[in-house]
């Protein structure tokens, strides 16, 4: 951070847009389906053709809603449609179809979690989640443009938040936690490659300690969390140039450039509108059944904070060990049906952390594609608190098991994996060794600590690597104590 | 018989296709015999199905002779060509849709091509159903049967006509300020605008979608009952039609108004109105009285605020609607350098001036800072329409007005006064901002011969009520129809 970033702070707001899942759209019984060939789910309603009428598929409510109560937001019973006018060749009415003055969610907030170090979960307030239709896709050839309109009238709900956010990484943690808790929910895959999951900034900066709010810039174009921090932090520093150099902050949209790592003005003619927004006379008014809300709440999931809250209460995770683990809600499923039987909740979290995490990456598939089920990875976790195998021994099984699909038992039989705990025999072993190695033991015993790990490797050799390390230091200590 | 068939009602018409005395295909063709020989002096069509015609009237036969057939089977009917036609050009009477074809029929259509009805064709209106008399069309005014000279009215002008003139037995339009009843006031026939909500909107092309309503001209309230009753009913592809059933309207026609109270507005009987309109439409309420009816003089005190109201509400929406006839998916398309000169100079080339104004003043009643003034005022003034309705209807059954201030006025005659052509929806348009039932019927006609319309407004769902009194009116034989001179 530059001394003069010292002297400003950045006030930063969102606004976004995630997709329903939802298998038609939102006015017409169109497929949502992602990548389909140009105009393929198309009709004449999600094409703006004279004389057609929206109607409104129910199943979108109650993922709003879901996500609305998620976020504590307040549920209007009565909300309305209202047409947001302006020209675009891949918004086919001239008119998308959203909601101003009366959204469905208003109010609320997202819990962010605490990193552990500066204390505990910020909350950063919403302004409203409301409902919209999605618009086409322009496509530019190099003779000529093009529309694709499969997207068109994909529902989609957008999520503002109030100016509360500080920081670009507080940015990034807000847009996880969003994501995580849409995903938990099973109201949006949160995809922002395919465009499930978009994302604008608005960006002011202002003295510390101030209260009033600077001018603010909107920042458009950022489809991953990276470029999001990314253009949030390289806009806060252009604001902060500018009025350290005496000029001003200029409200406008600016587009993020991923190649260049800057942002840019968006041409005025792309964003001057007056929407002229006004109720959509072709829809009745959305009503709440007030027992719809309450069915879908007592439907709710268990959500990340709730999770993150538990992990470190019950189990002692730490935060950051509770945050790993509830970000996606197939990995904290996951982990929980690890750990019947199991004493050390601990070791369980790291193998899941660790191996079971780093299988799912590699693989680019889903949790039940990749791993074994979580009852095996459990029962080998279980033998290592046992002592029937070893920690590495049970990687091994682990690895082998991803590959074949067979469960812990039959895994560890075939590859030979049970160790020894046998105590005469590894204290034979052990003899053996010791007799073998009289120079290395005279060693051993005038001071030369360090040799005790070469002892125990020349055992573990000995009984094929398959011997319990705890029981080797055991025996081992005590025989070479011994003269 | 055969040879004059056109002539007949639907309810002639039907006894006899169902006796088999008459065939579909002799009356479609007898329709457009006549289609062919008067449309030269009319215009009441902008595309005429022949082929197609013949076809569906030949699969109507069909369905007569194995009998059972539904109502409309084989009635040879005219569509306003603002109604959706599956493989038909649906122009709207502009140049900017002038050869699109939809893929889609409207519910309606849907609904009358599953019933065997033919459809000889898509009438004329005014460009996207604004306008009052018919002029404002890309393909030329329609003339008035009564008198060549003077205009169909409008929008519906070309269905309206098409009736009058015989050139069909029954016909579609719209009206969203007046635009089936005005039209059947001038040229002599029935029209009902049903209540909002009554019939699907779906597929027929939205000009203001708050106060847009299908119906159905006929030369009789019975026919006109009788196509209402196929039209209306719930569908599932437009979420703002009502789900009530749909009664039989045409058992509602007992001929009896004996105990009707009939509340006449003093706000529609206005300094200027053409005499022999209100003498025409005062001795129809003096009929009613005279056959066992109560009169009742009731309020409507915003009247005078209606025709404003109405040209921002309507416009505004027509704003919104008209922003797709972007030249990108389907229609006329100028080429351009740059996007937004392709939406200007097509916009610019394929709307008339009327839809220009129309849209200019729409986008002006949403815009930032006008917002409230203009179109927050009009849907305020729009309650209060309502109110004075409900609160009349407390004390009547059904309200009895002219239809139009005058008669069919002459063409051209108000096409340099936009405001005094607005003027001639006065009586109409207030009925569309409360979402009612009108009926017109003809009352009268005046000095010069062209056909005066009695307007009967009911409470919302009561086409009943305005189709019992329009039909025993009518079956009272105190008014001699006189025919058109086409």
């Amino acid at each position: 951070m530059s001394a003069s970033s010292e002297k400003y702070e950045a006030v930063i707001g969102l606004e976004v847009h995630a997709q329903l899942l939802t298998r038609s759209k939102i006015f017409c019984g169109c497929s949502t389906e992602f990548g389909a060939p140009p105009n393929t789910h198309v009709c004449p309603v999600c094409c703006g053709m004279p004389g057609v009428l929206p109607v409104f598929n129910r199943r979108v409510l109650e993922l709003a809603i879901r996500m609305g109560l998620a976020a504590h937001c307040t549920i209007a019973p009565r909300s309305i449609f209202d047409r947001k006018n302006y020209f675009y060749p891949d918004l086919p009415k001239g008119y998308q179809i959203s909601q101003y003055e009366t959204p469905l969610c208003k109010g609320g907030y997202i819990e962010l979690p605490g990193d552990g170090d500066n204390g505990g979960p910020t909350r950063i307030r919403l302004v409203r989640i409301h409902l919209e239709e999605d618009a086409g896709k322009n496509i530019h050839a190099p003779d000529c443009s093009l529309v694709d309109f499969n997207r068109s009238g994909v529902p989609l709900t957008e999520i503002v938040s109030e100016p509360d956010i500080r920081t670009p990484e507080q940015a990034g943690a807000y847009l996880r936690e969003l994501r995580s808790m849409l995903r938990y929910l099973e109201v949006s895959d949160g995809n922002m490659e395919e465009g499930s999951f978009r994302c604008d900034a608005n960006v002011s900066v202002r003295p510390r300690g101030s209260d009033s709010l600077g001018v603010k810039t909107e920042v458009k174009n950022m489809n991953s969390f990276r470029h999001v921090e990314h253009a949030i932090a390289y806009e806060i520093e252009r604001q902060i140039e500018l009025l350290e150099a005496g000029e001003r902050v200029v409200q406008e949209t600016r587009l993020w450039d991923p190649d260049r790592g800057v942002t840019r003005p968006m041409r005025s003619k792309e964003y001057a509108h007056d929407y002229r927004y006004f109720p959509e006379p072709d829809l009745p008014p959305l009503i709440v059944p007030p027992d719809l809300v309450e069915q879908i709440r007592i439907a709710m999931p268990e959500l990340p904070a709730a999770r993150r809250a538990r992990y470190t209460s019950e189990m002692g995770l730490t935060p950051y060990e509770a945050n790993v683990l509830t970000q996606e809600r197939e990995i904290a499923d996951y982990f929980e049906a690890v750990l019947p039987g199991l004493k050390n909740r601990k070791a369980a979290a790291n193998w899941v952390m660790t191996e079971v995490l780093r299988v799912v990456n590699e693989s680019g598939r889903g949790v039940a594609q990749s791993v074994p089920a979580p009852a095996e990875v459990g029962s080998l976790l279980k033998m290592v608190e046992d002592g029937a195998i070893s920690l590495n021994a049970a990687k091994t099984a682990f690895a082998a098991m991803c590959k074949s699909g067979k469960n812990a038992k039959a895994t560890v039989s075939e590859l030979g994996l049970l160790q020894v705990s046998d105590e005469a025999a590894i204290a034979a072993a052990c003899d053996e060794v010791i007799c073998a190695e009289p120079a290395k033991v005279a060693e051993y015993r005038g001071g030369r600590d360090k040799l005790f790990g070469f002892f125990v490797g020349q055992v573990m050799k000995a009984m094929g690597g398959k011997a319990n390390p705890k029981i080797i230091n055991e025996v081992l200590r005590r025989k070479l104590a011994a003269s | 018989m055969a040879t004059d068939s056109f002539r007949l009602t639907i309810t002639e018409a039907r006894e006899l296709l169902r006796k088999r005395e008459l065939s579909a295909v002799e009356l479609t063709r007898a329709c457009l015999d006549r289609i062919d020989a008067v449309e030269p002096l009319l215009n009441s069509f902008i595309t005429v199905c022949a082929d197609e015609a013949l076809a569906q009237a030949r699969e109507a036969d069909r369905r007569l002779a194995k009998g059972g057939a539904p109502p409309l089977c084989g009635i040879p009917l005219a569509i306003k060509d603002i109604y959706a036609t599956r493989g038909v050009r649906t122009t709207c009477a502009s140049k900017i849709l002038e050869n699109f074809v939809p893929t889609y029929d409207a519910t309606v259509i849907a609904r009358l091509r599953a019933e065997g009805a033919v459809f000889v064709g898509k009438a004329n209106l005014d460009e996207f159903a604004m306008g009052s008399s018919t002029e404002n069309s890309a393909f030329g005014p329609t003339r008035n049967p009564y008198d060549t000279q003077r205009v169909a009215g409008g929008s519906s002008g070309g269905s309206a006509a098409a009736v009058a003139a015989d050139q069909c037995l029954g016909s579609l339009g719209t009206d969203t300020g007046g635009s089936i009843r005005e039209p059947a006031s001038f040229c002599g026939v029935v029209g009902i605008k049903p209540t909002y909500s009554r019939v699907s909107r779906f597929g027929i092309v939205a000009y203001a979608s708050s106060l847009d309503q299908v119906g159905p001209f006929g030369k009789t309230v019975r026919d006109c009952a009788i196509m209402l009753r196929s039209l209306a009913g719930a569908d599932p592809a437009d979420s703002t039609c009502s789900t009530r059933p749909v009664p039989d309207y045409e058992a509602a026609l007992s001929g009896e108004v004996k105990g009707m109270r009939i509340g006449v507005p003093k706000e529609f009987f206005v300094e200027g109105m053409q005499a022999d309109v209100e003498n025409a439409v005062r001795a129809a309420i003096a009929h009613y009285q005279s056959a066992g009816a109560r009169v009742v003089e009731v309020s409507l005190p915003h009247t005078q605020y209606a025709v404003a109201a109405y040209y921002l509400i309507a416009t505004a929406e027509a704003s919104a609607n008209l922003e797709r006839y972007d030249g990108i998916r389907y229609g006329v398309r100028v080429e351009a350098d740059n996007l937004l000169d392709l939406y200007r100079k097509t916009r610019a080339r394929g709307f008339g001036a009327e839809v220009k104004r129309r849209i200019m003043l729409g986008t002006f009643a949403l815009s930032t800072g006008y917002y409230d003034a203009y179109y927050l005022k009009a849907q305020k003034v729009r309650t209060l329409i309502k109110r004075d309705f409900d609160q009349a209807f407390a004390c009547c059954d059904l309200i009895a007005t002219p239809t139009a201030p005058t008669t069919a006025f002459r063409l051209g005659e108000k096409m340099s006064d936009p405001l005094q052509m607005y003027l001639s929806d006065i009586f109409t348009i207030s009925v569309n901002l409360a979402g009612l039932p009108g009926l017109a019927l003809p009352c009268g006609y005046d000095a010069e011969g062209m056909p005066i319309g009695l307007q009967l407004i009911g409470p919302a769902f009561g086409e009943e009520i305005i189709l019992r009194a329009g039909d025993a009116y009518e079956r009272s034989g105190v008014l001699t129809r006189k025919p058109a001179v086409v």
